[in-house]
């Protein structure tokens, strides 16, 4: 769906992408972590056309964006980070506004816009004044802008920003019901939701690509194995790391700093999913396990291995403002 | 053209559903209506009607000069300013559609807003005599300069990062094109001709004013709406892929 070689955008002598080469296939997830600043924002426009780049190509279903701009933009969904809405216009005469820039023929306009307000939870909102709708509701309008041209495509540039944890969960089921139906690129800084929603990575950093693939994959090559889990027992006993090091697939078993008041934490690292025999092998070993669960921030430990070892300078990079 | 109908309803709905759209009007009207009172009907001296309503409209030119200005401030700077200009950027939408549909909208409105001031020249055929031609072709240089400035007004604000920004470059550009006349005074030939036929005001609106048309002016005022269109889709372009 997306080929994107030796992608180059410069904003005066500042580099904003530095030959970014990767590629998103029909139907695929992929979630696009950086840093601010670190060029997200300027590639997701370069491929919703909205930037002519620099040098190298990028293609989106087979067409150039510098040949064809008009093309890839009906087959595209753009949601920026900030939602492009009118506040004194109603959430349905948005909608058909939207849907009918994008090319839909009008005697299809009410009922793709009642398909984008269903999907995004807008039905009792139709008639409402965009102005007057919640920080949660206007996001929602911005994704349903985004969806009502069903396009192959959707770009999303942080559809999370701003929200309260509870609309967050929202927009995370939101974005999961979108999968199947689209391709789609999503660009947050929350890496949950990453994680949650996305069946591959990229992590661009100072304008350049410094880690694609699954979050497994990714973890595997940082020698972070493919799972990786934290256990709590209590006391202090003597050669559990042994104990669990043992266990076949387990790479990396650390003692915790925060061990301590009478218990003992464990971060293991494995190439599969150990977490039933740890538990068999700890408890038959007569240590009394308090915890046992998979790490849920690996992510945020491969992105911070991944970018920390370059340092963003003003001057390196930057976005479009 | 479906996408400049649609752009340019949206902005005219844009003008009625907001109170910006009423403020202008009712002051355009209330300061024209305030002017023509005072300096067009309140001399003590008998005039001729044609002078009274060459005054309307002399006058009602600068009150149409300074409506274009506020009615294209927002036009495209406004976009800018809330983010909204993404979502045309990222419709199958060309720049000449953005920028026409815009302007259509505001020239549409300005239309609407200058109609209700008939009332005005038709006080006059209460103590004397109207010639409706007169009416008609002070109405169309209203028009055409309202098109000239509100297409400069276009461009400002397609420059611009804010309204008020679009505002100052707007009335910046019209004052200096209304100075050129005063400037060509100062002046040598061939010079001062050049400035003198630039002019926005001096040469080309007053033969309207008097009930003359003269296809000169006609092609002036046109001329420099479709340049300054021109400009202002030129410069969208260039922002759309720098």
């Amino acid at each position: 769906m997306i080929e994107v070689d030796k992608l180059t955008k410069y904003y005066g002598e500042r580099t904003a992408i530095r030959e970014l080469s990767f590629a998103i296939a029909k139907g695929e997830v992929v979630g696009f972590l950086g840093l601010n600043g670190a060029g997200k924002t300027t590639t997701l426009r370069v491929l919703a056309c909205m930037l002519l780049p620099s040098s190298g190509t990028a293609t989106v279903d087979g067409l150039e964006v510098s040949q064809h701009p008009h093309a890839i933009r009906r087959r595209v969904g753009f949601l920026p980070d900030t939602p492009p809405l009118y506040p004194e216009m109603t959430v349905g005469g948005y909608l058909a506004f939207a849907a009918r820039l994008r090319g839909v023929p009008a005697c299809q306009v009410d009922l793709r816009v009642g398909e984008a307000e269903e999907k995004t939870a807008l039905g009792q909102a139709h008639s409402e004044v965009i102005g007057e709708l919640s920080h949660g509701y206007r996001q929602r309008v911005g994704v349903a802008q985004a969806i009502v041209h069903r396009p192959p495509l959707l770009i999303l540039d942080e559809p999370s920003a701003g929200l309260d944890p509870a609309q967050i969960v929202e927009m995370r089921n939101l974005l999961r019901g979108l999968r199947g139906e689209h391709t789609v690129l999503i660009s947050s800084h929350f890496l949950t939701e990453i994680s949650q929603t996305c069946d591959r990575l990229l992590v661009i950093h100072a304008g350049e690509l410094v880690g694609q693939g699954s979050e497994d994959e990714l973890a595997s090559a940082m020698g972070q194995g493919s799972s990786s889990i934290t256990v709590e027992v209590s006391g202090q006993p003597t050669g559990i790391t042994q104990i669990v090091a043992g266990i076949a697939g387990v790479g990396k078993v650390s003692v915790e700093p925060s061990s301590g008041h009478g218990t003992t934490t464990l971060a293991i690292a494995a190439d599969r999913d150990v977490r039933a025999e740890v538990a068999r092998l700890l408890v038959s070993s007569g240590c009394d396990l308090l915890r046992l669960e998979r790490n849920e921030r690996r992510l945020e430990s491969i992105f911070m291995n991944l970018t920390q070892s370059m340092s963003l300078t003003p001057s390196d990079a930057g976005g479009p403002k | 053209m479906t996408a400049t109908w649609l752009i340019a309803r949206r902005e005219l709905a844009g003008y009625l559903r907001t109170m910006s759209g009423y403020v202008i009007a009712a002051a355009a009207l209330f300061v024209q209506g305030i002017l023509f009172n005072a300096l067009a009907l309140g001399s003590e001296q008998s005039r001729l009607s044609t002078d009274v309503l060459s005054q309307f409209f002399w006058l009602y030119s600068g009150t149409t000069i300074v409506v274009s200005v506020l009615l294209s401030m927002r036009l495209l700077a406004e976009e800018r300013q809330t983010g909204t200009m993404v979502l045309l950027a990222s419709s199958p939408v060309h720049e000449h559609e953005i920028v026409i549909g815009k302007f259509v909208s505001s020239l549409f409105f300005l239309v609407l807003i200058t109609l209700p001031s008939v009332f005005m020249p038709l006080l006059i055929l209460v103590n004397g005599k109207l010639s409706l031609g007169h009416v008609a072709v002070g109405y169309l240089g209203l028009f055409l300069l309202g098109s000239a400035c509100l297409a400069i007004g276009t461009l400002g604000s397609t420059l611009a990062r804010t309204q008020l920004l679009a505002v100052i470059i707007s009335g910046g550009m019209i004052a200096g094109m209304i100075l050129l006349f005063p400037l060509g005074n100062l002046s040598e030939r061939p010079v001062s001709d050049v400035l003198f036929a630039l002019g926005l005001w001096h040469r080309h609106f007053p033969p309207f004013q008097s009930g003359l048309v003269n296809l000169r002016d006609i092609v002036y005022y046109l001329a420099v709406t479709y340049f300054a269109l021109f400009i202002a889709i030129r410069v969208l372009e260039a922002r759309r892929w720098r």
